[in-house]
C-alpha cells in the first residue's frame, strides 16, 4: 500500500493521426483518417444547409433513404446491413449529417448505396407520409420533456430573428411538406459543392480516395457553396424568463453567456475559464451546486459552437424548492470567477483536463470521425488539435481572469427558467426581474 | 490479454492495446440492484454514489480532481448483477488510477453529512430521469415486477425516496463490508499498458487490501410464467401509448449456447428498416412509431445472469390501441417461426451485430468494461474476441425455434397510458 498520490508520467506531445485529403471535381472534399484499431470505417458527410426550410429539411433528412427508382427503404437498409453497415441522417441549422459504420470490407457497398441515394432518392409518397406523421410524433414527445421546453425558450429569448431562434418545426409545417417539395429541396440542398465526407478507421486512403472518386464522381448538382447565415446577434440581456410547466418537480435553469469560435485568441483561455467554473465536475458551480448542497444530479456548462456564432450554455435541473438558491449559487460562481482570478491549482487541473479529453477525443475512430466533420465544417482540419492544445498549455491566470470578466460575467447572461411558475416565481423575482414567457 | 489473481482473491484482467496513447480502468463488483434487501430499495446504487465520497487517503472531492486534474473522466454504474467503477486517462495516469480504486476497495469514509447531500443527489437524478419526464423508467424499472415475483428480481432499482431516506451509515458499512471484497471484484486494465509494468504496480497497489471472500450470491431463481401477464400505469406526461413485452430467456450462463440466438432474434426484429417489426409495424402498418428489441432489462446481454428476458417496446401514436400491436407481435413471431427466415436475412444481421460488437471495443473504456462484465458473470474475459464467431455461427433453426418460444402464455406486458402531454 502506498498513502501517497502517484504522480503523473507525463505525456508527449498530442499525437494527432495522419489524415489524406482530396477535393473532387465536382467540389466535395474527402479527408480519410487512419485508426486501424478495429476492422472498421465510420462515415460522416456533411452537407451545408444554411437557411434550408426547417420543416422541410427535417422530414428530407428522415426520408432521404426511404427509397429511390430502384430501390425501397427496406432495401436499402438490408443492403447496408449485409456490409455490417448503417446509414442516417439528422440535421442542424447548419447542415444535413449522413453519419454510419460498417465493416471496412463493405465500404465499398456502403458508399455505392450512399451514391444511389444522393443522386437517385425519389421521396416516395407513402413513405414520406409514414415519416411525416413519426416526426409529429416525436415533436409531440419532445415537447413533453422539460430539457428540450427550455432549449426551445433559451433559443428563442437568445436568438431573436435569427434562423437559430427556431430550431423545431411546428407540427403543421411538418403534416404540409410533400414529395415533390422534398424532391425541390434535394435539388437545391443535397449538392457536393461545399459538402465533406470523411472517412476513419482502418483504411488506405489511397484506395479509399480512388474507391469515393468511383462511387461519387456522378454525384454533381454543380453550383457553388450556398451562402452562410449572417453572424448571430449579440445577447441582449433582460429579465429571467419564465417559462410555466405546471406541476413541474424540477426547475430546469438556462443561461446563455457570450463566447467566440475555435479560432478567435480568446477561445483556449475562454474554455479553460467555462472549466473551472462549471465545465466538469471538478469545478466550482459542480462542486457547490451538486456535492455541497445536493441541488441537482447532472448540472453542466458547455461552450456549442455553430457556424455562424458560439455561446456558452449554463444548464441545470434543479429541485422546485431549491430554483432560486441554485439560481442564486449560479450567479455567485459566475460572478466569483468574473471579478477574482482563480488560483494557478484551479487552472493547472482546468488546464490537464482540457488537454486529456482532446488526446481521449481522438482515441476511437468515432471521435476522429466526428471531429473531423465537425472541424472541416468550419475550415479547420484535424491539425489545428495541435494548435490549440500549445494554446491550452500556455494561457495563464491573467488571461483566464480577463476573459472571464468578459465572457462570464452574470450581467452578460440571458437565464430563462422553466418550471412550476406559481411556485418559483416569488422567490426568482426576489433575485433577478422575471417576465412570464408568451406562448 | 492476460488474467491473473492475487492472493486477496482479486481477479485482474489485462488487455494491452497500443493504438492509442490513452488507458482505461474499471473495476466491478459483484453486487447490483438484485442483492439488495427488502426496504433498502434503490440502496446499490445510492452506495455506489458513497463511493466516490472519499477513502482513506482521499478527502471528499479528491476522486474527481484527482482523475480529472490527470486529464481523465470518470463515472460508475449500478447494473442489476453487477456495480462498475472507471477511469479513462491519458496512459501516464496509470498508477494513479491504481491508487484511486485501491484506496476506496480498501473502504470508503462513510459520513453522515455525505450520506444525506448523496440522497438528496440521487432523488435529484431520479427526477431528472424518471419523475419529471415522460416514460421516465419505462421499461426498465416498469416491466420486472410484472415478470417478477420475488424481490430481488422485481423490485424498483431507483428505489422508493422512502427507502433512499431511511437509509443509514451503518447500511452502508454493512453493505461495504459484505460486498465489496476483493474476493467479490474483478480489475482490469486495457490501452496502452505495458502488462509486466502494469502487473507490478496492481501488486503494489492492491496486493494488500484485505482478504474477505465473495458472499453467496442472492437466489434469484424463479420459474417461467404459466400464463401471461399483463398490466398498465397512467404517465401523466406521456402524450402517446407505449408498450414493452418481456419473454424469458435461457441461462445467460449456463446455457449460452441456447441463449445467443435470443440476442440474434432480436436483432432480426429489429435492428433497422430491413428487420420484421420495424418493416411491418413502422413503415407497412403504421401501428407504431418506433420498435426496439434486446436482451436483459438494462440491455446488457452479456454481463446479466439468470434469470433475464428477451425484451421488446414499442412507442404507438397518439390515440391507438395496443392490443392489435401485441397480436402483431405475436403474428409475425408465428411467422418467423413457422415460415423461417428469408434468404440472407440472417447473415445480415450477424454482420450488423459483427459491426457492433467490434465498435463497442473500439474504444479503451468499452474494452475494458466488456473484459471485466465477461470475466465477472462468464469468467472468460476472453470471450470478448469469441463473441462475433459465436454470433456468427448462431444457426436460423435456432433462431427460428426461439421464436417459437415467444408465445403470449409466457409473456409479459406493461402498457403506459397517456395521461396528457401537450
Amino acid at each position: 500500500m502506498t498513502s501517497v498520490l502517484p504522480d503523473l508520467e507525463l505525456s508527449g506531445p498530442l499525437r494527432v493521426p495522419e489524415w489524406v485529403e482530396q477535393q473532387l471535381p465536382t467540389g466535395l472534399t474527402v479527408i480519410v483518417v487512419q485508426r486501424p484499431s478495429v476492422p472498421l470505417v465510420e462515415l460522416r458527410l456533411r452537407i451545408p444547409t444554411p437557411a434550408a426550410p426547417l420543416a422541410g429539411l427535417d422530414v428530407l433528412a428522415d426520408t432521404l433513404m426511404s427509397g429511390t427508382a430502384q430501390m425501397s427503404n427496406v432495401d436499402i437498409a438490408a443492403a447496408l446491413q449485409a456490409v455490417g453497415g448503417a446509414l442516417g441522417v439528422s440535421v442542424d441549422p447548419d447542415r444535413l449529417l449522413v453519419s454510419g459504420n460498417g465493416l471496412v470490407t463493405g465500404l465499398d457497398r456502403i458508399l455505392e448505396i450512399l451514391a444511389h441515394v444522393l443522386t437517385g432518392a425519389s421521396y416516395p409518397e407513402q413513405e414520406v407520409a409514414t415519416e411525416r406523421d413519426r416526426l409529429v410524433e416525436r415533436i409531440h414527445v419532445a415537447r413533453s420533456q422539460p430539457a428540450h421546453l427550455a432549449r426551445v425558450a433559451l433559443l428563442r429569448r437568445s436568438y431573436g430573428t435569427h434562423p437559430y431562434a427556431v430550431q423545431t418545426p411546428e407540427p403543421a409545417q411538418v403534416r404540409a411538406v410533400e414529395s415533390d417539395e422534398l424532391r425541390d429541396l434535394h435539388r437545391r440542398w443535397v449538392r457536393p459543392a461545399g459538402a465533406i465526407l470523411v472517412l476513419a478507421g482502418d483504411l488506405d486512403p489511397e484506395a479509399v480516395m480512388a474507391s469515393v472518386s468511383r462511387a461519387l464522381g456522378g454525384w454533381d448538382g454543380s453550383g457553388t457553396p450556398p451562402e452562410a447565415l449572417p453572424p448571430v446577434p449579440p445577447l441582449v440581456t433582460g429579465p429571467l424568463v419564465l417559462s410555466d410547466r405546471p406541476g413541474s418537480v424540477q426547475s430546469s435553469l438556462r443561461l446563455a453567456l457570450p463566447a467566440v469560435g475555435r479560432t478567435h485568441p480568446d477561445h483556449p483561455a475562454l474554455q479553460l475559464a467555462n472549466l473551472i467554473f462549471g465545465g466538469y465536475f471538478s469545478s466550482r458551480w459542480v462542486e457547490n451546486i451538486r456535492e455541497d448542497k445536493g441541488y441537482t444530479y447532472g448540472p453542466h456548462s458547455t461552450v456549442e459552437h455553430s457556424v455562424a456564432g458560439s455561446v456558452l450554455v449554463v444548464s441545470a435541473e434543479v429541485a422546485t424548492e431549491v430554483t432560486a438558491p441554485a439560481l442564486l449559487e449560479t450567479s455567485y460562481e459566475l460572478g466569483r470567477l468574473a471579478s477574482v482570478p482563480p488560483s494557478a491549482d484551479e487552472l493547472e487541473q482546468a488546464r490537464r483536463y482540457a488537454l486529456g479529453t482532446l488526446q481521449l477525443g481522438m482515441s476511437t475512430q468515432a471521435g476522429l470521425a466526428g471531429t473531423a466533420s465537425g472541424y472541416a465544417g468550419v475550415g479547420l482540419r484535424l491539425d489545428h488539435l495541435a494548435r490549440y492544445a500549445d494554446d491550452l498549455a500556455s494561457v495563464g491566470v491573467d488571461e483566464v481572469a480577463a476573459v472571464a470578466g468578459r465572457y462570464l460575467a452574470p450581467a452578460a447572461a440571458v437565464s430563462v427558467a422553466l418550471g412550476d411558475a406559481e411556485r418559483i416565481e416569488p422567490d426568482l423575482a426576489r433575485l433577478t426581474p422575471v417576465v412570464r414567457e408568451e406562448r | 490479454m492476460e488474467r491473473f489473481r492475487l492472493d486477496n482473491g482479486l481477479r485482474v484482467v489485462l488487455a494491452p492495446d497500443r493504438s492509442a496513447p490513452v488507458i482505461a480502468v474499471a473495476v466491478f463488483y459483484d453486487v447490483g440492484i438484485r442483492s439488495e434487501p427488502p426496504g433498502r430499495t434503490g440502496f446499490a446504487h445510492l452506495f455506489e454514489h458513497l463511493m466516490f465520497q472519499g477513502s482513506a487517503h482521499l478527502e471528499k472531492l479528491a476522486h474527481f480532481r484527482h482523475v480529472q486534474g490527470a486529464g481523465g473522466t470518470f463515472n460508475g454504474s449500478t447494473h442489476l448483477d453487477y456495480t462498475d467503477y472507471y477511469e479513462t486517462l491519458p496512459a501516464g495516469a496509470l498508477e494513479r488510477a491504481l491508487f484511486l480504486e485501491a484506496d476506496r476497495m480498501r473502504g470508503p469514509i462513510l459520513t453522515e453529512a455525505n450520506l444525506r447531500n448523496q440522497v438528496d443527489v440521487v432523488k435529484e437524478e431520479i427526477r431528472v430521469n424518471v419523475l419529471n419526464r415522460p416514460y421516465g423508467g419505462f421499461p426498465w424499472l416498469k416491466l420486472p415486477p410484472v415478470m417478477f415475483d420475488t424481490f430481488g428480481n422485481a423490485h424498483d432499482g431507483y428505489g422508493s425516496f422512502d427507502d433512499l431516506e431511511a437509509a443509514t451509515i451503518d447500511d452502508a458499512s454493512g453493505f461495504f463490508e459484505t460486498y465489496y471484497a476483493a474476493g467479490n471484484a474483478v480489475l482490469t486494465v486495457a490501452g496502452d499498458v505495458d502488462p509486466d509494468l502494469a502487473r507490478i504496480l496492481i501488486e503494489k497497489h492492491f496486493g494488500d487490501v484485505p482478504p474477505r471472500p465473495a458472499p453467496p450470491r442472492p437466489a434469484l431463481a424463479e420459474p417461467d410464467l404459466t400464463g401471461e401477464r399483463r398490466e398498465s400505469y397512467v404517465d401523466p406526461l406521456a402524450p402517446a401509448p407505449a408498450v414493452a413485452a418481456a419473454w424469458r430467456v435461457p441461462d445467460p450462463v449456463a446455457e449460452r449456447a441456447a441463449f445467443l440466438p435470443y440476442v440474434v432474434l432480436a436483432e432480426v426484429l429489429t435492428d433497422g428498416d430491413a428487420s420484421r417489426l420495424v418493416e411491418r409495424m413502422v413503415l407497412r402498418d403504421r401501428s407504431v412509431t418506433s420498435v426496439g428489441g434486446y436482451l436483459g432489462f438494462m440491455g446488457e446481454p452479456y454481463a446479466v445472469r439468470d434469470p433475464t428476458a428477451l425484451v421488446l417496446q414499442a412507442r404507438l401514436p397518439a390515440g391507438r390501441a395496443v392490443d392489435p400491436v401485441l397480436a402483431t407481435v405475436d403474428e409475425e413471431l408465428d411467422r418467423l417461426a413457422t415460415d423461417g427466415l428469408a434468404p440472407g436475412e440472417l447473415g445480415r444481421t450477424q454482420a450488423r451485430m459483427a459491426t457492433h460488437l467490434l465498435r463497442d471495443t473500439d474504444a479503451v473504456l468499452g474494452r475494458s468494461l466488456t473484459i471485466a462484465g465477461l470475466e465477472l458473470v462468464h469468467g472468460d474475459p476472453a470471450l470478448v474476441n469469441d463473441l462475433p464467431r459465436l454470433v456468427g455461427e448462431v444457426t436460423a433453426g435456432q433462431v427460428e425455434q426461439a421464436a417459437a418460444t415467444l408465445r403470449a402464455d409466457r409473456r409479459a406486458s406493461v402498457e403506459v397510458v397517456p395521461g396528457g402531454g401537450s
